[in-house]
């Protein structure tokens, strides 16, 4: 398609198509999954398990995220390519190892507005998923905020369940996303 | 084939994942076609009465086998973008080298096949250009295969060709990749199952909402109608939307043939006012 309408028009937008099973080449990169380097202070690791419908792993997924800083800025910071091993750039990715897990180290994000409830903003590719998925992974710390939260609030408590991570004694979060099934993962359209 | 029941105490170790790749039903080609006729039927009609709520590309979409345990069963929930999806990760130059637009300068020598150039600008809906945000392709050689050390499909390889790019778009959202014709190739998802000939593209916007990967085929490929990837488009219109055009003018004597292919990220659902003092 070529565009010719002026600016200004609305345009239907390009319909997304399957990540496939073979972007290993292509996408995942060294350090993708160090959106904060490991020995920095602050540095978490946030891990999981992608699953299909049938329980089983993911070996063919991809998940990036996109999240604020400790303090609740958005990061500006160019560089998540080629990192510095300094600069907080809030994006990651990664794909899943062959039992379908995942795994990065990064910082626990703030809020982004006083009260708010943070969270990791995620987009999540697959093979045999024809199009993105979003979806967030909230930190589990703060009751009241999540509590506010007006996402949170619509949903039943099995479908929040499915987006609230696991704090892991060492100080990390743990969590799963299942595409399908009885813990299906709440996913958003915008 | 069964895996053998894992020992008691003992991890339980994952299949290989090349060998989740072939469909267990092996269907026809003729059946799989059948599925894809009354999906097309039945979305059609949902169109035409005003009953049709999912996506441009449908998540549940059987004929596409290894989607039916990979679709979420409940629709996305509708809701506001908050602020650090409003925004989306900064790239720039010191992400990406130039020459990673020109997969034909990564090796040696030159790769076998038809060289080619697909240029075209990223826009939002309001087609507004997306400047400065980093476009990654990949593909397969000509020969139709993958560097992936999953696919095993007996084409070969080239050892001058890797089939991975980058860029950056310029201010006004043009990009430009210098590569090769892909080949089609096989799969497993049911007999005699081939891939249309395309290149995998993957784009972000100014939010992290718009975020999008596709897929953008070439002009005529008459493997269209036989392929659950392309047809998991239901509406004609966007299928249209990932062919690219042949344009002559964009050819280089004795070089390269030209295509031309624009990508549209979601957001005309927000308003659009015009800039003050008419600057950009």
């Amino acid at each position: 398609m070529i565009v010719s309408t002026p600016e200004g028009t609305p345009v239907p937008s390009t319909a997304g198509q399957t990540i496939g099973p073979f972007f290993g080449f292509g996408l995942p990169y060294q350090g993708g999954n160090e959106v904060a380097h490991p020995w920095s202070p602050g540095a978490i690791v946030l891990s999981g398990t992608i699953r299909q419908g049938n329980g089983d792993p993911i070996p063919d997924a991809m998940i990036e995220i996109w999240q604020a800083d400790s303090d609740g800025s958005v990061p500006t910071a160019r560089g998540s390519l080629h990192r510095d091993g300094h600069a907080f750039t809030g994006f990651g990715r990664t794909g899943t190892t062959d039992d379908g897990r995942y795994l990065f180290w990064t910082r626990n994000p703030g809020a982004t507005e006083p009260g708010k409830a943070p969270f990791i903003a995620v987009a999540l590719f697959s093979r045999g998923l024809p199009d993105k998925l979003h979806t967030r992974i909230y930190l589990p710390d703060d009751e009241a905020a999540l509590a506010a939260d007006p996402v949170l609030a619509s949903l039943t408590d099995a479908e929040r369940a499915t987006l609230i991570a696991v704090r892991t004694a060492d100080g990390g979060l743990q969590h799963d996303i299942h595409l399908q099934g009885e813990k299906e993962t709440v996913f958003f359209a915008y | 084939m069964t895996a053998p029941e894992a020992a008691t105490g003992a991890p339980e170790t994952p299949p290989a994942p090349e060998s989740l790749l072939a469909a267990p039903d092996q269907a026809t080609q003729a059946q799989i076609r059948d599925e894809i006729v009354a999906i097309e039927e039945a979305h059609a009609r949902a169109l035409a009465d005003g009953t049709y709520e999912g996506g441009r590309t449908l998540l549940d979409y059987p004929p596409y086998r290894s989607s039916i345990l990979r679709h979420p069963t409940k629709s996305p929930k509708q809701i506001d973008p908050e602020t650090i999806e409003l925004t989306s990760p900064a790239f720039g130059q010191r992400d990406v080298a130039a020459i990673e637009a020109d997969l034909t300068l990564q090796h040696a020598g030159e790769p076998l096949g038809e060289r080619i150039v697909v240029r075209g600008r990223v826009l939002d809906g309001w087609g507004r250009p997306v400047r400065q945000q980093l476009v990654e392709v990949w593909q397969a050689n000509a020969a139709g295969r993958y560097i992936h050390k999953r696919d095993q499909h007996p084409a070969p390889l080239d050892p001058n060709f890797t089939g991975a790019g980058r860029t950056i778009t310029d201010d006004d959202g043009w990009y430009e990749f210098t590569t090769i014709k892909p080949g089609p190739y096989p799969w497993r998802n049911h007999r005699n199952a081939w891939r249309p000939a395309h290149i995998h593209f993957s784009v972000f916007g100014s939010a992290f909402t718009q975020r999008i990967i596709t897929q953008m085929y070439f002009p005529g490929d008459p493997l269209f109608p036989l392929d659950p990837i392309y047809q998991s488009i239901p509406d004609q219109r966007d299928r249209d939307r990932l062919v690219a055009t042949y344009d002559h003018d964009l050819t280089e004597p004795e070089f390269k043939l030209g295509y031309r292919w624009d990508i549209v990220l979601t957001g005309a659902e927000r308003t659009w006012t015009e800039p003050e003092g008419g600057e950009h």
